[in-house]
């Protein structure tokens, strides 16, 4: 299931003159590359085209209307030799893509899962309709599915999973393959598992840290978006006002001579100011995708976290059965009683025990501590093997965020500078009117 | 130095001789007994004085506030410097308060009938919306008051004129206005409430009329527009001075993120604190500008109703001469 990249794989920089920041850059970089090259996206293109509408009777054998996903599959070997021969394509609806998730969150309990987009469109300006079947919600939440699979894609072990395979390649059937693989039971447990309340006494610092950095990306997060949808709502009200000096620029322009044509040329540029802020919000919204993305990362992380809650317990749990066994034994051998038993009282109370039951008892305890040791001794197996795998993906997930995020505020930085730079503009062609006025 | 421009179209002095027309490009004949062409003549500010010397130098400055057992009210410092024969030193200071600049121009008016008196800065504001006594309100009020007292100094006419001289000069000037107050009531309500019938009105100053109705309106509407917009603005900046904070938040959590997402956080800060000049320099000074021709255009309006009434009264007269005129033909 590991990637067959390995750090023996990375090429040595033969340049010592570069920095140790430098060569660490440069590792990155390499090892983006080889991430993406070891992915499933080497062997072939994957995006999602369009969306459709269909209807269909649900679960509860009621007519509704719902969307589909075009999901195109082309090799990209037929590219390079020059020939583009046509996609394969199949149809998925978002509920499928739930399910593909749900499978891979049970099977890789260790990977932090790409999340899907939001189920309803929530947190936006109020000029966007939140409205599940508004075509310029059913746009963006194609590019997010599509960026989702490509999330899957590169993903250095989930790309190999074979039931993602077929969910891209095969529309019939995938889903009897799913619960084929008994996945439900599985997820029901980790369901309960996640939702039930225990206390781990010794969990590793790390993934507690990692919750609690979680939490507070989540927190902020919202509270970023919220805010930025009010700036928004105003920065719209700001520029949508100033095409009322168009107009009245306009009707001024008809009640003067000289001052006419000035006044004219000057209202249709308070009018294109106006009328730019549908397209520049628009475009803002991308960088509201891109956090959104990350805020329901955080979900992902959680789990991983919780896993590792979950499988420490058990072991702390097998640990302490052991322990308990142990004592019992212990007691029976010397005698003493020092932990309290029901058995232990009644023999108090209606005298010892023969021989031979004790002799019973010792048997069946031997029996158990030989298996708790076994049991103990996978649960530890597991637990590490968890922390270990776990903790590549994080950090691999870490680096993720990083990289993703600073390119996020880059262009917004860029869409920013963008949006004043035509204002400048704007501003200077009404005052070139006035001037020549 | 800024100079403000005519409230009407800047016509040389030999253009408006031959060629008249009105701003909007309608050619106008000049009829009408009142000759048309010398009060648009008089309707300009005579910018002509560039170059030269001037001999009346007036500033209002130094705001104080008064506190009496009556009121509080505010005095400017208004002082003089100047080489006329007219007035008796060559320096004065004296102290007046906005009710002293409202006399001195409803005297003006009253003298000069024929003259378009520059206006004085809004005499009504609401309590409790805006504060009279803040800086912000004295200062543009003041800065208000210096222009008008510039122009009319100097003004050829008006610079000249009597009550300007005592406005300038007199230590108590409540003596000297006396029983102005009753007959400026007076005078006031005869031209504004007039309700002459006119047999008709030359047609250039219909149209004047006319022009002028839809020029205030105009500017009215721009003024509420700005006004919307420093609105509007002002909402926008609360939003974004609570957004910049919040990435500074996210900071404190990450490591490699910590640099940019400052950054961000103070980008966002920089571009709050440009708004709030922008929207400064909105309310100083550009809003005082159009309510300053809002202001000119009424005073306008007054000397065209004046000219209407004056028009009544004299047809008026004609009717009563003419009449007994008849009466004695019929008499004898």
């Amino acid at each position: 299931m590991m990637a067959d990249s390995g750090p023996e794989e990375i090429a040595v920089i033969g340049n010592t003159d570069l920095t140790s920041a430098e060569l660490e850059n440069n590792i990155k970089n390499t090892m983006v590359e080889i991430e993406k090259w070891t992915s499933l996206l080497r062997k072939m293109e994957i995006s999602v085209g369009e969306a459709e509408k269909r209807t269909g009777k649900n679960t509860v054998n009621m007519q509704e209307i719902y969307t589909v996903y075009l999901i195109e599959t082309r090799p990209v070997d037929a590219v390079t030799e020059g020939i583009i021969p046509a996609p394969d394509s199949l149809w998925r609806r978002y509920s499928e893509f739930e399910l593909l998730r749900n499978y891979l969150l049970v099977t890789y309990p260790f990977v932090v899962v790409a999340p899907l987009p939001e189920k309803r469109a929530e947190i936006v300006w109020h000029k966007l309709s939140a409205d599940n079947m508004d075509p310029d919600f059913v746009e963006r939440r194609r590019v997010a599915l599509e960026n989702f699979l490509l999330r899957i894609a590169s993903h250095p072990v989930l790309c190999n999973d074979k039931i993602f395979y077929i969910f891209l390649t095969e529309e019939k059937g995938w889903k009897e393959m799913v619960y084929e693989t008994g996945f439900q039971a599985k997820a029901d447990s980790r369901l309960k598992a996640m939702n039930a309340a225990f206390r781990v006494k010794n969990p590793d610092k790390r993934f507690t840290e990692l919750k609690h950095y979680s939490d507070e990306l989540q927190t902020v997060v919202s509270q970023l978006l919220r805010v930025r949808a009010r700036v928004a709502d105003r920065l719209y009200g700001v520029y949508k006002v100033h095409g009322n000096y168009g107009r009245v620029f306009s009707e001024w322009s008809a009640i003067e001579k000289e001052m006419g044509d000035g006044l004219q040329s000057a209202g249709h540029h308070m009018d294109a100011y106006a009328a730019s802020v549908d397209d520049i919000l628009e475009e803002e919204e991308h960088y509201a995708d891109q956090l959104k993305e990350y805020l329901f990362y955080t979900e992902a992380l959680r789990a991983v976290c919780r896993k590792h809650e979950l499988t420490q317990f058990e072991l702390e749990m097998a640990a302490q059965d052991l322990t308990s066994k142990k004592q019992q034994k212990e007691e029976l051998v010397t005698g003493t009683v020092r932990t309290f038993s029901l058995k232990g009282m009644t023999s108090k109370l209606f005298g010892q025990e023969t021989a031979e039951q004790r002799e019973a008892k010792l048997q069946v305890l031997e029996q158990q501590i030989e298996e708790g040791e076994e049991a103990v001794k996978e649960k530890n197996t597991e637990s590490d093997e968890f922390v270990k795998t776990a903790w590549v993906d994080i950090e691999r997930f870490k680096d993720q965020k990083d990289r993703d995020l600073k390119e996020a505020l880059i262009s917004y930085a860029i869409m920013q500078i963008s949006r004043c730079k035509k204002g400048i503009q704007v501003w200077t062609n009404a005052k070139e009117c006035f001037n020549k006025m | 130095m800024t100079r403000f421009s005519s409230p009407s179209q800047k016509q040389s002095a030999q253009e408006s001789a031959r060629d008249l027309s009105l701003p909007n490009g309608t050619p106008v004949e000049t009829s009408s007994p009142a000759s048309s062409s010398s009060l648009l003549n008089r309707l300009q500010l005579d910018d002509d004085l560039d170059g030269e010397t001037r001999d009346l130098f007036v500033t209002v400055e130094d705001p104080k506030k008064h506190v009496s057992t009556m009121e509080t009210y505010i005095t400017y410092k208004v002082a003089t410097k100047t080489t006329r024969v007219e007035f008796d030193l060559p320096e004065y200071s004296v102290r007046r308060r906005y009710q002293d600049f409202d006399w001195l121009r409803t005297k003006l008016e009253d003298t000069q009938p024929t003259h378009l008196i520059p206006p004085l800065p809004e005499k009504f504001v609401m309590k409790g919306v805006v504060d009279r006594f803040s800086e912000e309100f004295v200062e543009t009020r003041r800065k208000a008051l210096d222009k008008f007292m510039k122009r009319v100094a100097d003004h050829p006419v008006l610079s000249f004129n009597e009550h300007f001289n005592a406005f300038l000069s007199a230590k108590d000037l409540d003596k000297r206005r006396g029983l102005a107050l009753l007959s400026k009531m007076g005078e006031s309500v005869k031209y504004v409430t007039g309700g002459y019938k006119l047999r008709s009105r030359p047609v250039e100053f219909s149209a004047m009329g006319d022009y002028l109705d839809m020029f205030t309106q105009k500017l009215g509407t721009i003024d509420r527009i700005a006004q919307r917009i420093i609105k509007e603005q002002s909402e926008y900046q609360v939003e974004l001075r609570e957004y910049g904070p919040v990435y500074t938040t996210w900071a404190l959590s990450e490591a490699e993120l910590q640099e940019p997402l400052e950054g961000v956080a103070s980008c966002v800060a920089n571009c709050s604190n440009a708004l709030d000049e922008l929207t400064q320099d909105m309310s100083e000074d550009f809003l005082p500008v159009l309510r300053e021709y809002v202001l000119y255009i009424d005073s306008m309006k007054i000397v065209l109703k004046k000219r209407d009434n004056i028009q009544a009264e004299y047809e008026t007269k004609l009717e009563a001469a003419a009449f007994r005129k008849e009466e004695r033909a019929s008499a004898t």
